[in-house]
């Protein structure tokens, strides 16, 4: 048998992670799994994946993958547990970093490193966008149709004012009814 | 911020605004962040959002969160921060564990998947043509614009080809971006 979770383990893990996640919570995923699945067998691995797909489908932050991981670990205070976590160090940092830059915004340095680093902040969001792409690009019985929809959401995007969600929205149906 | 620009009321709209493009963020916010805040409500320009966007990505935690943190911070101090990050949270949150504690089990039904399958790839569509929308954002830069795209297609390169991980990216390309930018700051 499993040991039962318990909630601070789970939290000081989640903690321990925070300062971990640049480039968003989903860089830690590999070791969330390590510990949850593959140390504690709190989870499966079935339900490790399907808990970051629901997140990824639901409206919102995609961090909120960490609530949905520390609900199925230990209900409504698991994913209290876990969510606390992994927030409470990287926002404390954020608003003192902020803050300071702010005081100081005519700063060389600080000019320096928010003109310097914007490139590469542009080239990553690229590549995210990439990244996320390649999955359904990469199977051939839905390279096409998956191009496709990028290209129509592209064009969609850039072309006309139409809500983002709606075109989401459409994206499942168009999902569900196996065209893509 | 530049004196003309629009701005939140008060801590309500400012709730309602990070609310609202939090509950259309299928498959992560980010592209509807920079269409709400800066194509719709104008409380950015492209440039600031850039800027914002490259200190959120640096530090830890999700940028979309560190955007709604110092976005919130910046109109309203400490309130608004916590304000902003709560109408990033608090109705997705009970809507995903709502749907954690009902569907779990349906994830893996061929309708659903495919359904997954095809807002994944929308997903993905937006979050590059949002790239493609904020390379505008470039022209503003101390650095200039070719040496700013070099730089960007650097950064795509090491992320998305070669997989290399983040902080080499942030060491190698974002450094090279800021040792030139302090050159040229220099020069002013």
């Amino acid at each position: 048998m499993p040991p039962p979770p318990d909630l601070l383990s789970l939290f000081l893990h989640f903690l321990s992670l925070s300062l971990l996640s640049i480039g968003g919570a989903i860089t830690t995923a590999p070791e969330m799994h390590r510990y949850l699945v593959g140390q504690q067998h709190w989870l499966s691995d079935t339900d490790f994946t399907g808990s970051i797909a629901l997140a990824q489908a639901a409206p919102g932050p995609n961090i909120l993958f960490v609530a949905v991981l520390g609900w199925n670990v230990a209900g409504p205070a698991g994913a209290a547990a876990a969510m606390a976590g992994i927030m409470l160090p990287s926002t404390t940092l954020v608003l003192a970093a902020t803050r300071w830059a702010r005081e100081h915004q005519q700063a060389r340095g600080i000019r320096a490193f928010t003109q310097g680093m914007a490139p590469l902040t542009l080239g990553l969001i690229v590549a995210t966008g990439w990244l996320l792409a390649a999955p359904y690009v990469a199977a051939p019985e839905h390279r096409l149709a998956t191009l496709a929809l990028i290209a129509v959401t592209l064009a969609l995007t850039l072309r006309t004012k139409l809500g983002l969600v709606w075109m989401v929205l459409a994206g499942g149906v168009v999902g569900a009814l196996g065209w893509v | 911020m530049a004196g003309e620009r629009a701005a939140p009321q008060d801590l309500w709209a400012l709730y309602l605004a990070f609310n609202r493009l939090a509950l259309q963020g299928f498959g992560g916010v980010l592209a509807v962040a920079q269409r709400e805040l800066v194509d719709r409500l104008g409380w950015l320009s492209r440039a600031e959002f850039l800027e914002v966007l490259a200190v959120a990505q640096v530090l830890p935690g999700p940028n979309v969160v560190n955007i709604s943190l110092m976005i919130g911070d910046r109109f309203f101090g400490l309130r608004g921060a916590f304000t902003a990050l709560a109408g990033m949270f608090v109705l997705p949150c009970a809507i995903v564990l709502g749907l954690t504690a009902l569907t779990g089990q349906f994830l893996h039904q061929p309708l659903v998947a495919g359904a997954l399958r095809g807002m994944g790839a929308v997903a993905a569509g937006l979050i590059l043509a949002t790239g493609l929308k904020l390379m505008g954002g470039l022209k503003a830069n101390v650095l200039g614009r070719s040496v700013s795209l070099g730089l960007a297609a650097l950064g795509f390169a090491a992320i998305a080809l070669l997989r290399l991980p983040l902080i080499w990216a942030v060491l190698g390309i974002g450094g090279l971006g800021m040792a030139l930018a302090w050159h040229r700051l220099g020069k002013d």
